[in-house]
């Protein structure tokens, strides 16, 4: 008999696959006209088609088809020429057919891999299983207090998705945190979804297992559902993964069975068995013909692929010769890395330009809580912020001063100038380089501080530090540097 | 204006286009025999007279304004015609001839009907039928059945009877069905009219509720071949909302029939099969000869696989049905039974007590060949079935211009002769669902009596978009007639 002791010496590993529903950002549903809007009056963007009436038909959608494709393309899966759509059944209010339009064993995109990194580790490789096209459903509006009846809204029904269906290569909580962090990634980097998982543009379930290590069969898996966000899966994850490995040493058996998570008790629960017994009895969808893609079709969409983050980074490297950490940093949003690249055009300074985006502009946007595109200080004024420092017009120090006035200005009322230009002008920042006014300064220091002279001379260099800083002081600190040391150790001598 | 119920619908739209008939008066009329006889048949669930009139009103303003003869003449200028109740139209209910539907509008109009509008057809009503088309009797509806204009104790045929039903009665000259397995062709027969199954896609599905998608056509009917082909060119046009639709242009259908082309006439020994009544084999075969006589080139084939087609049929019809029927929840719109309990609890009493008993039957044995574990012996089988009837049909065609044989194995039952039986009922359908699960178009034409005056139908089968051939050799056998 094994004591309860020895088998909780066992270490097991988990194994994880994640399936990621993305919402398309296309301008119409998938198989209708209907715009896809967000927060609208509620059933506001429906038509016959999408509000599932008798007598109404699908037409697919080409632009979903295509940010399939690109996805597909990106991860460098393969675009099936042949697909298949299919009909996926079941009964739930905000379901209006009774069923979706899917994909089942024809897909329109199978294999691929993402590459993701665990924080600063060695790349790592998740295979992907296949990539589907499928319309979202509506939303259930379940009642608040006071209210009895479940309220139906169908904006969202139609919407086009794909489905990412990973392979169980994922080894840990972390790891499956950073695959999302780098799908999202492509995902916007491709402008085929906005990633936005708080909104639900991003869903993902999670199949998870544990296994002895050094075990190859796979355990008994559960499905983890009802994650709103990243941390919320890892953390699910975590928590799936600690009660199967602790049901497991205490002897137990893992039932497959659906978890849904619960974000405020941090626990996930088994859902009701009725919930998850769908035989969905899939078939092919007889209104919409067999999707065919020819390979012109493919290489010309993969001819407009966008640059990828990785690609990007490389040639950062290689075209602006900055250091790798800022290359990952710049290119981590397709949006910051085009920003960087516009400031670059106007400043011929890359490392410079890299180091003030990563510090002032990055900290600044956090603070403010606001995407490249909503803060109204642009690459053009940033440029020229960079551009004032290195002809020595304001010094580096003073910059920041500048960008806060700048930012202060831009946010509250645009109307005011907020180039940087404008703010040196009015604040009276502008750096005194003139050197015969200087000299005038640097004379009369010297001449009030005679003791401090003497002791500089007799060998007390340290004391250089003091006379710059009385300049400074006099001028209000807008005195050139450069010029200053220049005047102030011709006068001192040796 | 006594002799509207013998005009053709030719006739009307020349009559009225050039303002010697006036379509408000046509419209009067149609409707007029529509509440009396079309009650006494009870043809029609809903009479569209508003919107007719108003429709008609508008026609003769149009040929009032135009008196120059300026513009061409619309081909169904002024033609009352009736739709089946499965055919969307904005306005008026849509029963499908159930329950489950009651209170149910669409907010729009099938393709179908707005090319009926365009061509000038004025629709006087939508006509009743098999509970969501399932049925070959057209005593499945829940507005009760629909009698044969022939014989008040026979019935129709299904599940268009209704409208088979108006045009034999001569409410109106041009009707439309909708055809799964020979729901249109099968009622023309019993009733002794002319149906025409189209080219899968070559009309707009879009607005039609749908039964089985990959096999449903709107279909129509009329007392001659001319009125045949005027129905479908009208409503046979290309339509972008409907993926199945075929993009192709539509020949003349009218022009062309005239033409005295003698054809290669194949005879599937597998229509002559076990089952076939003697009375109508025997006005089948008679027929045949009289085409031979006429120059036709006639000549035995088999297509031995025809005889799985209503296995085949029944199996796929039913696995789309129990897809397709699965909107009527009670969540959107129609009846909702037990809003007060649970949502498991509401779906299941809105669905038994909004279905009768065929669509049940038909969707829990569509659910049945589509579940896990029976999909492949089932549906997945009766779908490769359909591939080999398709190729051998294919084949036959290389040969042969059309095809020949019975339309039903029987003329007109009577009602209740067959409806506890649901099986005998199906076999009905033996001879005309293989062309749905081809696609083929095919056509119904009067062939004789039995001996009790029943109408017998004959049918032809057509190559993919060969409806021209069909329309010829429906205008020549009129004339040997």
């Amino acid at each position: 008999m094994v004591s309860p002791a020895q088998t909780k010496e066992i270490a097991y590993e988990p194994v994880i696959g994640l399936e990621v529903h993305a919402q398309l950002q296309t301008e119409s549903k998938i198989f209708c006209g209907c715009r896809v809007s967000y927060g609208e009056e509620p059933n506001s963007l429906t038509c016959p088609v999408c509000l599932g009436l008798p007598g109404a038909l699908p037409i697919l959608n080409k632009q979903a088809v295509e940010y399939a494709m690109r996805m597909i393309l990106a991860v460098g899966g393969q675009v099936n020429g042949h697909s298949v759509f299919a009909r996926k059944n079941y009964f739930y209010p905000d379901l209006p057919k009774g069923y979706q339009i899917s994909q089942f064993d024809k897909p329109i995109g199978t294999g691929g891999a993402i590459q993701y990194r665990v924080d600063k580790g060695e790349p790592q490789c998740c295979r992907l299983i296949r990539i589907h096209l499928e319309e979202d459903a509506g939303k259930s509006i379940h009642p608040e207090s006071g209210e009895s009846r479940t309220r139906v809204d169908l904006n969202r029904c139609g919407t086009a998705l794909i489905e990412i269906v990973s392979e169980p290569d994922l080894l840990s909580p972390q790891e499956a945190y950073a695959y999302l962090v780098k799908l999202k990634q492509i995902l916007q980097y491709l402008e085929v979804c906005t990633g936005d998982m708080e909104k639900g543009h991003l869903r993902c379930d999670a199949n998870v297992s544990v296994r002895p290590v050094g075990q190859k069969e796979l355990g008994t898996r559960t499905e983890l559902k009802n994650m709103n966000s990243f941390k919320g899966v890892e953390r699910a994850l975590t928590f799936e993964i600690e009660r199967q490995t602790a049901l497991l040493r205490a002897g137990g058996e893992i039932e497959q069975t659906s978890l849904m998570w619960d974000e405020k008790k941090q626990v996930a629960e088994p859902m009701r068995s009725k919930e998850e017994s769908h035989d969905y009895r899939y078939f092919p969808e007889p209104d919409l013909l067999d999707l065919t893609i020819t390979s012109e079709w493919i290489e010309s969409v993969r001819a407009e692929l966008p640059e990828l983050p990785e690609e990007k980074a490389e040639r950062f490297l290689s075209d602006y010769r900055i250091r790798e950490y800022d290359a990952g940093v710049l290119t981590d949003s397709r949006e910051l890395a085009d920003f960087f690249e516009q400031v670059v055009a106007l400043f011929d300074d890359p490392r410079t330009a890299a180091n003030w985006i990563q510090t002032e502009y990055l900290k600044t946007l956090n603070e403010l809580k606001l995407s490249v595109a909503e803060f109204p200080v642009r690459a053009v004024q940033v440029a020229g912020l960079l551009k004032l420092v290195s002809s020595g017009k304001i010094s580096g120090k003073m910059a920041k001063t500048v960008f806060a006035e700048m930012v202060s200005r831009a946010m509250s009322d645009q109307q005011r100038d907020f180039s940087p230009e404008g703010v040196v002008r009015d604040l009276g920042l502008e750096q005194v380089s003139d050197e015969s006014a200087l000299a005038l300064i640097v004379d009369k220091i010297i001449s009030e501080n005679e003791s401090q002279v003497q002791a500089y001379r007799n060998g007390k260099e340290k004391l250089f530090g003091f006379f710059v800083g009385q300049v400074m002081k006099e001028t209000k600190g807008q005195a050139n540097p450069e010029v200053i040391n220049r005047l102030l150790k011709e006068r001192l001598g040796n | 204006m006594s002799d509207y119920k013998s005009m053709t619908a030719a006739e009307i739209a020349k009559a009225v286009s050039s303002g010697q008939l006036s379509a408000v008066e046509i419209t009067k009329e149609a409707l007029e025999l529509a509440r009396t006889e079309g009650k006494e048949l009870n043809a029609f669930v809903t009479l569209c007279e508003e919107k007719a009139l108003k429709q008609a009103s508008e026609l003769d303003q149009i040929v009032k304004d135009d008196r120059a003869g300026g513009s061409p003449p619309l081909p169904l200028c002024g033609v009352p015609v009736a739709i089946k109740d499965n055919i969307s139209y904005t306005g008026y209910k849509t029963t499908c001839g159930s329950h489950i539907l009651e209170g149910y509008q669409p907010p729009y109009d099938a393709t179908a009907v707005q090319n009926l509008i365009k061509a000038g057809a004025v629709i006087i009503g939508k006509t009743n039928m098999d509970e969501f088309a399932m049925g070959s009797s057209n005593e499945t509806s829940y507005f009760g059945p629909v009698k044969n204009p022939v014989g008040d104790d026979l019935v129709p045929g299904g599940s268009s009877g209704g409208s088979a039903a108006a045009v034999a009665a001569g409410i109106v000259p041009i009707a439309f069905g909708s055809e799964t397995g020979g729901s249109v062709r099968q009622p023309a027969s019993f009733c002794g009219i002319q149906g025409l199954k189209p080219t899968y896609g070559g009309i707009s599905r879009y607005g039609l509720v749908a039964f089985g998608s990959s096999l449903d056509q709107i279909s129509p009917f009329a007392r001659n071949s001319e009125d045949l082909a005027l129905a479908y060119q009208a409503v046979s046009v290309y339509d972008p909302n409907d993926s199945t639709s075929l993009n192709y242009e539509r020949p003349n259908y009218t022009k062309a029939l005239d033409r005295d082309r003698k054809f290669r006439i194949g005879v599937p020994k597998e229509f002559f099969a076990e089952g076939l009544d003697a009375e109508v084999e025997k006005s089948i075969r008679d027929g045949i000869d009289r085409l031979r006589a006429e120059g036709h080139t006639i000549e035995e084939l088999s297509l031995p696989l025809i005889d799985q087609s209503i296995a085949a049929y029944y199996t796929i019809a039913c696995a789309e049905a129990s897809s397709n029927l699965a909107r009527y929840d009670g969540v959107k719109y129609g009846i909702r039974e037990g809003g007060d309990k649970s949502l498991a609890e509401m779906y299941a009493e809105t669905r038994s007590v909004g279905f009768g008993d065929e669509v049940k039957r038909r969707i829990m044995l569509g659910t049945f060949v589509l579940s896990s574990g029976y999909y492949d012996a089932y549906y997945q089988k009766a779908s490769q079935v359909r591939e080999l009837i398709c190729r051998e049909f294919e084949s036959a065609f290389e040969k042969h211009d059309l095809l020949i044989g019975p339309t039903t194995p029987t003329a007109a039952f009577k009602f209740g002769e067959k409806i506890d039986d649901p099986l005998a009922m199906y076999l009905s359908d033996m001879f005309v669902a293989s062309a749905n699960l081809t696609g083929s178009p095919a056509l119904s034409i009067p062939c004789g009596l039995t001996s009790d005056e029943r109408p017998i139908g004959l049918q032809f089968v057509a190559r993919r978009q060969g409806e021209s051939e069909l329309f010829q050799i429906a205008h020549a056998w009129e004339r040997l007639a």
